[in-house]
């Protein structure tokens, strides 16, 4: 009896159609979280900077909270800690050692600030949980809107430095040799990859970015090599989690990020176990 | 035409001159051995030709023109770093970014972009696996794909950083082998930063060696005796030459811990 009751909560398809035109701007969401994510995952990846994402995160939830206590727009709360913390990161760590160290001090400072605001905060409560652990399903209309610019903004701005980024990011030596400004790169990567993770904070929870800017793009290393399939797959991988997430989460009454997670977690592990792993494709 | 020229040139870094007074010049096709221990100053000749930090006082030019970053004229090879295994470039990749990797956007699919990688794959013998993963590769391997990578954009000079380091005695003389074949097929200029000169012995026309912040320069012959090595160390060295190998002994190993920590 117990266990159909939650399988109930978790699993339940009753008047779908209905549900499915209420969150539509949710996939939407979703979907442009997922081109975002997973292609900036491919960089992170290959700058060793999973640590970093975490950092950045967290300080986006310490933005957000902020503005949900002063009644601002919390999307724009949450990307001004974003941005904070990635130029911290972006200025102060350029040495690896360092910018552990730094992330390392960072990351309960905000994780903390987020806590107080929060306790402070005498609205809904269903607002404080959501910044943590993931709200698509209240995504609005004007809020969607700054989702999808933001998005937009990250897409553009890597297209525009995809190759020599690709370059400082697997030899910097050899590309500053041939003339690639690896720092200034080095920052605009951090930008944009705040940018990225304040969307992400609004869709997925502060403490599950990871699970949409990493899992997808972790994979994808570990089937492909190419550089033009490892972002294609990447991106798959986190559409699939996050519009699957949605999909699934949508009749049970729990919240879309236990789904989202568990979908990218098993791309994951399906394409650690694939025998031989990491096909060359030739262009 | 010189394809390097070296006038008074003085090396260091913030304010902290290593070495200095080089005058010298480099012709078209030929292979210049530099050596030197650990921090003497052979990593700031070659950043200061890649226009990557300026010369603290002198001038050097690279094919008549002062150096600027990304010059086209110059390939570059850097010290033997394993490349992570979860890299998402294939050989060829790699080899391309030494075409249009510095570009802004993300480029498209060219044919002729192609068979030039192709060719210069071919070129170095790494054909056979142009399109295996670059982490995968081995030690050797890699360093062929970093000669093509270097030599693609088809330039007047090569600047080797220790390219063999790490790498078994085959490798090391494959490599050394592709750098002077193609300064015989295209003319191109070699400098050849390197800690063993005997896996260059049979290419090299001149020696640049420092050491104490002196430097002595000319043919294998002139520089690499025990008379020169002592001097410039200012300490007994002893230079044997034996089957075609060029052996030093009883270099201080004081100058090398020292400059290595003032370099960490």
């Amino acid at each position: 009896m117990l266990t159909a009751t939650v399988w109930h909560e978790i699993f339940n398809f009753t008047n779908y159609g209905e549900l499915l035109a209420l969150v539509r701007n949710s996939i939407i969401a979703g979907v442009a979280l997922g081109v975002v994510g997973g292609l900036i995952g491919v960089f992170v990846m290959m700058r060793d900077l999973p640590f970093a994402v975490h950092g950045i995160s967290e300080l986006s939830f310490a933005g957000a909270s902020a503005a949900l206590l002063l009644g601002v727009n919390v999307v724009a709360g949450s990307l001004t800690g974003s941005i904070i913390a990635a130029m911290l990161i972006g200025v102060l760590g350029s040495r690896a050692r360092d910018r552990n160290s730094i992330i390392g001090v960072l990351m309960p400072f905000g994780l903390g600030l987020g806590v107080l605001f929060l306790a402070l905060y005498k609205g809904r409560a269903a607002n404080k949980f959501g910044l943590l652990t993931g709200q698509i399903v209240a995504v609005d209309t004007p809020q969607l809107s700054w989702l999808i610019v933001t998005g937009v903004v990250v897409l553009l701005g890597l297209v525009i430095v995809w190759r020599p980024l690709m370059f400082a990011s697997s030899d910097p030596e050899q590309a500053a040799a041939r003339g690639v400004p690896v720092r200034l790169l080095s920052l605009v990567f951090m930008l944009l990859l705040g940018l990225a993770v304040a969307i992400s904070v609004q869709i997925v929870g502060a403490l599950l970015v990871l699970s949409i800017v990493v899992t997808p793009a972790a994979a994808a290393l570990r089937v492909a090599t190419s550089p033009w399939l490892v972002p294609l797959l990447s991106v798959i991988f986190a559409t699939l989690s996050l519009v699957g997430g949605i999909l699934l989460a949508l009749g049970g009454s729990l919240p879309i990020s236990p789904y989202v997670t568990t979908i990218s977690f098993l791309i994951y592990v399906i394409c650690r176990s694939i025998p031989g792993g990491r096909v060359a494709v030739r262009t | 035409m010189n394809v390097l020229q070296f006038e008074k040139a003085s090396f260091g870094y913030g304010g902290h001159r290593l070495w200095g007074g080089l005058t010298m010049s480099l012709h078209a096709g030929e292979f210049l051995a530099i050596l030197g221990a650990n921090g003497s100053g052979k990593t700031s000749l070659l950043k200061a030709v890649l226009g990557l930090h300026p010369l603290m006082s002198g001038t050097v030019q690279v094919a008549g023109a002062p150096p600027h970053r990304g010059s086209t004229q110059i390939g570059y090879v850097p010290q033997h770093r394993r490349i992570d295994t979860l890299t998402p470039l294939r050989a060829r990749d790699v080899v391309g970014q030494g075409l249009d990797g510095h570009r802004w956007g993300i480029g498209r699919p060219d044919p002729r972009r192609r068979r030039r990688i192709d060719e210069l794959l071919e070129s170095v013998g790494a054909d056979a696996f142009a399109d295996r993963p670059i982490g995968q590769l081995s030690g050797g391997e890699q360093q062929r794909v970093r000669i093509a990578q270097a030599l693609v954009s088809d330039p007047k000079l090569l600047l080797c950083d220790e390219p063999l380091l790490s790498l078994d005695l085959n490798s090391q003389r494959t490599i050394s082998g592709l750098v002077d074949r193609r300064r015989s097929t295209h003319d191109t200029a070699i400098v050849f930063v390197t800690h063993d000169i005997n896996p260059v012995l049979p290419y090299v026309d001149r020696v640049l060696y420092l050491a104490n912040g002196r430097f002595r320069t000319g043919s294998v012959d002139e520089v690499m005796t025990s008379t020169t090595l002592s001097d410039l160390y200012q300490s007994p060295v002893e230079v044997v030459r034996s089957g075609g190998r060029v052996l030093v002994a009883g270099v201080p190993e004081d100058t090398h811990h020292t400059s290595v920590l003032r370099a960490g």
